[in-house]
Formats: structure tokens, sequence, C-alpha cells
């Protein structure tokens, strides 16, 4: 029998950043027991990360902000493929979660009258995010860690123990989801500090892992973000939607070589910044698409009136979503006009007054210092697109956000189906907090209302700490010996060149014979050393949860003959109406750590008539099949 | 432009270690973290290193480089001559897991020894309003990307071991003074800043201030106010007549 630390919690949260950690606020209040299991420390999560703010239609900054308008630009963004019930509890729920955080003691930057102030940022028509200068994730993981701690102190008081009802489990990694004739049981993993196995007996597991993006070779995110909560969602069952959406942020740092991919804010467009190529050019005026015009200026003077008066004038096209700037300057650089590092140039320097760049993009303005040797307060930076985001993830249920298998319930980046093809910037921090809190929710009502509690089979403990150990044994059957470092180098650089920010079918074909390829070998790998805080075991376990998301990111692809948002096919360059309602999900099938992934289309419910009716039909248009459009009341009427 | 950099690094656990010497490849615009991912890769798989963003927000990739608490995701190699050898130690302060990493639970059972943020009564969400100049002193403190330096630093911990029970640490005496200036809290933070966390160990140094990779002005913006406060407080005339003659403890 394998030796095993055991755990007894009603709700165990996989991941501690925004997601988990409001979901492990809502079970907590709701009086259940809880444990939130990390990879890193408490606190490091990679929510940290985010810098431009969190939106909310509060109405602070224009007073005709209101949840419609936030609804209807998430829509936009996402190229209405959006589960429109996510969209709609999010833009309804955000502001009441961001007024909560200031209950936990959180510190926005304020507008004169002493409100929350609200920045502008891509796709929202009115500045709706709330922000503290450039490090706003950090604010929100140090509110809610910083709440956590004050729950822990109510059980300290009450019980005399910190952790008698809430528990962290810092750098533990879950390698298995356990289930018991189909209900979730428990989960399964290592304390990376010292290699030893931790069972947790639970019925409810929250996934809130993040991302996908190290499976990539120039990304935002950090080593965390190897797909784990997809990967075992999959495997215990549950389906993902959407994988093929996956946003290259439009501005990440491109020089040094080593800071490549680092996340220069949003904000800084926000703010005034603008987008120029090498001939100086504001390039983005010759790049606004068909379905967004009217709604962009289409003159220099019009865009710069816009900051100071957003009722006469049109809002600039550097502030187009994410997707639409990531790929103007993808053809910008390729058609010549690049920096000399090969990206363009994001100029704040002649746009705002030294102090007030200090004041409002600190971070910033210390990361360029620090990293690059550039004062952003004189020069202009060097930005290209990066990988930062993947909008697909498990799909569930938007109300309770739970999965498809009973007993798992997922929120944040991990799920699917809010953002669409393409997220707003500052609707992850808003996401964060609305589905966090569902998904503790949804877990705490599902606890209550069962029976009896699934048991954990001895059996898949034994063969759960088998397969984590495998790395240890190398190859059985004679295949030679795999560094993990170099087949993850392999896999990132397959999925950055031939499932990038640009597609063909040819190469994505080459991508899915690499990876089998990868597949092949990864049974080979062997790490050196003994299970004591080893980085290289950590890796091989990581890789196969990188690989079977890069399989599902990759045979999506493939399927989704059309370009929107976050999925942009060289060889089909059109939105295609046909595939607008159309989600793509991929399940598998078999025990293996890396099973089979396979691709079916399916239709999404239409949406609600009265949310259907906040749109103008001319807008519609350009989106919806004429068929689905029959039924709006100005045709009807 | 690329060079084989001399890299001293400690590796060992709890037992015993010791420093190694590695060759390895630096490119241009590198910083050491760059370089203990390329050992990892190349020469030493199971070499044990914190690290998250590799930008400087997160915090995590603490460690000392020749002698100096920094971050290694923000230590350039630029700042180092070709040939020399640069020594990377953990951190002192806190005992060593393994190689380059240390066990940090001290300062989350110091964290969680600080009361939390009261909310003022009488306000419900979104009733919250403050002043951008008054939240502006609180946000500084706000800043911290808990990297845990200047507990690293700080003489009281780094050498005395047993000060740990009843020093808090420069990060979180700032988090006690950080929520004595939030406009809004309702607790009364002064007393025990000296009583509970051990305000008065502090003599000023001023070198956790020196190690900030974010550049809070610990000392003077949050250490020194908060010892004014608790002077004020304790050692004001009136105040400690007042406590004589109406005999209230602990005020």
């Amino acid at each position: 029998m394998t030796e095993v630390e055991r755990h007894n919690y009603d709700v165990v949260v996989i991941g501690a950043g925004g997601a988990g950690l409001r979901a492990v606020i809502e079970a907590r209040q709701r009086g259940l027991s809880v444990a939130v299991v990390c990879k890193s420390l408490f606190g490091k999560a990679h929510t940290v990360m985010a810098e431009g703010g969190c939106a909310a239609s509060m109405g602070n900054a224009n007073s005709h902000d209101n949840w419609q308008v936030h609804f209807r630009d998430t829509m936009r963004g996402g190229k209405f493929l959006n589960n429109w019930r996510m969209a709609e509890l999010h833009a309804k729920e955000a502001p009441d979660r961001v007024w909560e955080l200031e209950t936990y003691g959180a510190l926005f930057d304020r507008t004169p009258d002493g409100r929350i102030s609200q920045r502008n940022f891509g796709g929202h028509t009115y500045p709706r995010l709330a922000h503290v200068g450039d490090r706003t994730g950090l604010e929100l993981i140090r509110t809610m860690q910083q709440k956590i701690v004050s729950l822990q102190q109510e059980d300290y008081r009450r019980y005399g123990d910190y952790e008698a009802k809430l528990r962290v489990f810092a750098e533990c990694t879950v390698t298995e989801l356990i289930k018991e004739d189909g209900h979730i049981a428990g989960a399964f993993g290592y304390w990376r500090e010292s290699g030893r196995f931790v069972l947790f007996e639970t019925p409810a597991v929250v996934l809130a892992t993040g991302g996908i993006g190290k499976s990539f070779k120039v990304t935002s995110n950090s080593w965390e973000y190897t797909g784990d909560g997809h990967a075992l969602a999959l495997r215990a069952g549950a389906g993902l939607i959407n994988m093929e959406f996956v946003q290259f942020h439009p501005t990440g740092m491109v020089w040094p070589p080593s800071v490549k991919g680092i996340l220069v804010t949003e904000g800084v467009r926000g703010d005034g910044g603008v987008l120029k190529n090498a001939e100086g050019e504001r390039f983005m005026f010759r790049y606004i698409p068909d379905v967004f015009k009217g709604q962009y200026a289409d003159s220099e003077e019009e865009a710069d009136r816009w900051y100071s008066d957003q009722e006469g004038n049109r809002r600039t096209p550097d502030l187009l979503p994410r997707d639409e700037v990531a790929r103007a300057i993808n053809t910008e650089v390729k058609e010549g006009r690049g920096s000399e590092h090969g990206g363009m140039f994001l100029d704040i320097a002649s746009r705002l007054p030294t102090e007030e760049i200090r004041k409002r993009l600190p971070s910033m303005y210390h990361q360029f210092r620090e990293l690059a040797d550039v004062d952003i307060t004189a020069e202009p930076m060097e930005v290209g697109p990066t990988c930062h985001y993947v909008m697909g993830g498990i799909e569930v249920d938007p109300d309770t956000a739970a999965a498809t298998v009973p007993g798992i319930f997922a929120a944040g980046e991990c799920s699917g189906g809010m953002h669409g093809s393409n997220r707003l910037g500052g609707n992850s921090l808003s996401d964060l907090l609305v589905f966090g809190r569902r998904a503790g929710l949804g877990a705490a009502e599902y606890v209550e209302s069962l029976g009896a509690r699934p048991s954990v089979p001895d059996a898949e403990v034994t063969a759960a700490a088998k397969r984590a150990l495998a790395p240890f044994d190398g190859p059985e059957d004679g295949t030679s010996a795999e560094n993990p470092y170099t087949l993850h180098t392999e896999l990132q650089q397959t999925m950055n060149e031939l499932v990038g920010i640009i597609r063909k079918a040819d190469e994505i074909e080459k991508a899915i014979d690499k990876l089998a390829e990868i597949r092949s070998r990864i049974r080979g790998v062997t790490v050196e050393g003994n299970r004591q805080y080893n980085p290289g075991w950590h890796l091989a376990v990581d890789l196969r949860n990188m690989l079977l998301v890069s399989e599902c990111v990759a045979r999506a692809a493939l399927r989704r003959t059309e370009s929107r948002g976050g999925h942009t096919r060289d060889d089909y360059p059109q939105l295609d109406a046909q595939w607008r309602n159309r989600l793509l999900v991929c399940q598998t099938t078999g025990d293996e750590p890396v099973p089979e992934v396979d691709v079916e289309a399916r239709e999404q419910q239409p949406m609600r008539a009265d949310l259907l009716e906040l749109f103008e039909l001319s807008e519609l248009e350009k989106y919806y099949t004429e068929d689905e459009l029959a039924g709006h009341p100005e045709r009807t009427a | 432009m690329a060079y084989q950099a001399k890299l001293r690094v400690w590796r060992g656990d709890a037992t015993a270690g010791e420093l190694q010497d590695f060759e390895v490849e630096a490119n241009e615009g590198e910083v050491v973290l760059d370089l203990i991912h390329r050992l990892q890769a190349t020469q030493a798989p199971d070499l044990a290193v914190r690290w998250n963003c590799k930008a400087g927000k997160c915090g995590s990739c603490s460690a000392e480089v020749n002698g100096k608490p920094k971050l290694l995701c923000m230590t350039r190699m630029s700042t180092f001559a070709e040939d020399e050898v640069i020594s990377v130690t953990p951190m002192r302060t806190f005992p060593v897991i393994r190689d380059l990493v240390t066990d940090v639970s001290y300062n989350y059972t110091k964290a969680r020894e600080i009361p939390a943020f009261t909310p003022p009564e009488g306000l419900e969400p979104g009733e919250y309003r403050m002043q951008q100049v008054d939240v502006e002193r609180s946000q500084e403190f706000r800043k911290c990307i808990e990297c845990f330096l200047c507990q690293d630093t700080c003489h009281v911990i780094r050498d005395h071991e047993e000060n740990k029970e009843s020093f808090a640490g420069p990060r979180f005496l700032m988090r006690v003074a950080e929520l004595e200036m939030h406009p809004l809290d309702a607790g009364d933070r002064v007393e025990a800043a000296q009583s509970a966390h051990g305000l008065g160990y502090c003599n000023i140094t001023k070198c956790c201030t020196e190690v900030c990779p974010e550049g809070i002005q610990i000392t003077d913006n949050a250490l020194i106010p908060m010892k004014e406060r608790v002077a004020d407080r304790r050692y004001d005339p009136i105040v400690w007549l007042g406590n004589k003659i109406f005999k209230r403890n602990g005020a």
C-alpha cells in the first residue's frame, strides 16, 4: 500500500489565484470546511500579473455605463460566440464583486469625489476598469489572501485553531481526480517540498488552475500555467469547449530576448499611449474591421479628442479588441514596417508628462528601466504579440459553475464560454470574482445536497502514485530516455510556430504529427535525483498536461474553418456566420496520463430574446445567419 | 556577445550542503534566473529554485547574489564583469529546504497574527468614499510583493533566531502601518504594534528599505511613523498621567 497523507474536506479548491480564493471565501462563509491547494506559495498565483484593471459597470467615471452596455461590449469582443448567460451574469454582478473587495480592505485608485476610479480599455465603451495603478491583480490577490487570513482568525477565536475550517496547502500539486461511480470522491497529489503523496477525500473539487500559456514559447504566463485543471477535468470525463481560441496579447516585450513575452499593460493605450510602426505611422486606423466600422475614430484628431470628450467623438482604434490589434501588429511586421527587434512602437512618452506616466504606470516604468534599459517617459517601448490567455476551458453550467461530471466545478481562465472567441481586457479579473464566487456557492450547494459521500477506492490511489513516480523509473520498453526540459522546448516551439497567432491547415497538421511524436517520446521521460523539491520531476508531470491541452488546441483549430477572435486561419480568413453558434467540444476516453482527444461540434442555445433585443439588428446581421434572425422583433414587427 | 559565466551555486538540503561551481552560457539582456534555468536544462536538472512571473511582480525568486538579498529575475548579468564569479545562495534568515529554496513559513505565521482589516460600521458595500491623497499612504505599502527580502536582511532576525517569536519583521510591521493608515479601518493598531508585533526591536537601520525591489520606503514611511504614534500614545505625559489617575490598563 502506498504511503499517503490523508485529509478530509467538504470542498477542495485547486488553484489559489483570484477565482480559487474567491471560491474558498464563499464556500467557507457557507460554513463548509475548505482546502485550497496551489503549486506555488500562497499569494504568488498568476493573478498578481494582471495589470490594467477589473471591468465593472459601476458608472463612476461615466454615468451612462450600466450592465447592458458591458454585456454588449463583452459579446462584441467575443464575436458573439460567448455563452450569453455567463456574459449576462458577469456584467450584472461585477460591480457588487468589486465593492465587496473594499469591505475586505482593498484600496483602489479614487475619483475626485472619492469613489473607485475607472480607466479606459480596449473594447469597453466607457471607462470601466477599477484599478490600482498598473498592479491591479496584486491588489486583488492580496486582498483575498488577507480576507482568507481574517476567516482563519475567526476560526482561531472560535476553535483555537487557525486551520480548523480552512487550510492552504501551498506548493502542492494535484495530479489526479478520483471518482467513485461517476462522482468525484477525491484528489491525489504530492507535496513539492518533500515529494510525499497527499490524498484529499472530498465530494467537490473547484478547478481554478488558470491557463495553458506554458505550451507556447513566447508567453506572458508563468511556469504554473500548464493546463492542469483543463487536463484533470478532461481525464475525469468532462468536456472542454472553445480550445481553438487562444489570446495573443498585442503588447508583450520583444527585447531583450530573455524578457520576450512579458506583458505590457493595455493600460498604456487606455491612458493615451499609441501604436506606431517603424515609419512613425499610427497604423491602427488602417485596421478597423468591417464589424467595428463606425464605432471607432477614423482620424488621429478625433481619436485624440476622444480621451477628453467621449460623447462627441469615437474611440481610438488603438483600443480595438486585442485580437484585432495583435493581428494588425503581426501584419505590419510581416510587411516590413517592424522595429529593429521585430515589433511595433508603443509611445506614451510623447503623449503624457513624465510625472503622470510614472504615477499611472509605475510598474511599466520599473519593468522597462530594470529589464530593458528603456525609459518609457523618454522613448517608445518595443512591443509584439505574446500568448496571454486561453478563452477555451471546462464547459460549465453558467449559474452554478458545475462541469458535466458531478462534483467538478470550474471558474476563471480554466473554465470556458464566458469570453467567446476573444476576451476583453479587464474582463478576466471580474470573471474571477463573479464565477469564483458562483463556483464556491455551487460546490457548497452540491455538497449540502449529497446523501452519502463517495469514497476513494484504494486501487485508484495506488495507480495514481505509480503514474506520478513513472519518470523516476524511466522507460520500461527499451525506448530511449528523454529529458523533460528538451521535450518541453520542442512542444513550445511547435505550438508557437504552427498553431500560433496565424494558422493554416497544413501547419496545424504538421503540429499534430509532432505532438504525436512527443506523445510517443513522453513515456521515455526520465528524471534524475530524488523526490525532494525536484523541478525536473515536477516538469515531467506537468508536461503531460501541457501535451494534452496542446492536442485540444491543435485539433479544434484544424476543425474550425473560419477566422474569429483568437483563432485566425490564413486559409479561411473570413468570419463565417455558420460557425458563430457552433462550439467544438474536446473529450477523451481512456485512462492513460495523455489520452486521445476527440473533437465534436455542437450548437449553443440561442440567446434569450430580451438580451438579443439589446443589439441593433444591423449589428447582428454582421454576425448571425438569416435564419437565426428571423424571430428578431425588428423583423417580425 | 554570449560568454561563459561563472556561477557558484549553493546546493544541499537541511542537513548539509556546499557551493558548487558551474560555467554556463550567458546572453545579452539576461538575468541571473535565466542562467539558473539554463543550468537546470543542461547540467543540473534537479536544481531547486522558486520562481513564477520572471518580471519582478510575484516575489518568488528571492535569494542572495554575492551575499546581497535580490530577486533573481531582476538581477541583470550586465551588472557583473564577465570573468566575475557570481555566488547564488539561499536566503540566510530562513531554514533551507533544498538548494535555493527556503522555508518561508515564518512569514505566513506572522501574517496571521496581524488582526485583519476591520470594516467601518454603517457603511454598505459601494458606499466607501476615500480621497486619493488619503489612500496613497497605504497604497505604497500594498505594492509589497512579499518577496521577504526585507525579512531576510533584517538583522533582528537574521542573526537572532530567538527574536522570531516576538518580532513580526519589517514586512508585517509595515502591514500594521498600512492598516493604521487605511482611511476607513476601524481597528486600533498602535499599542499592539509595540506589544504584540515587536516594533521596539527595530532600530531603523533601513536595511529593509535598501533591499526592497519595489522601492517602498519601509522605514521612513511605515516604521518611523508607527514608532511616533506609539511614542505619542505611551509617553505623552498627559496620557500617562490620565492613565495613572483613572487606573486604565494597556490603553
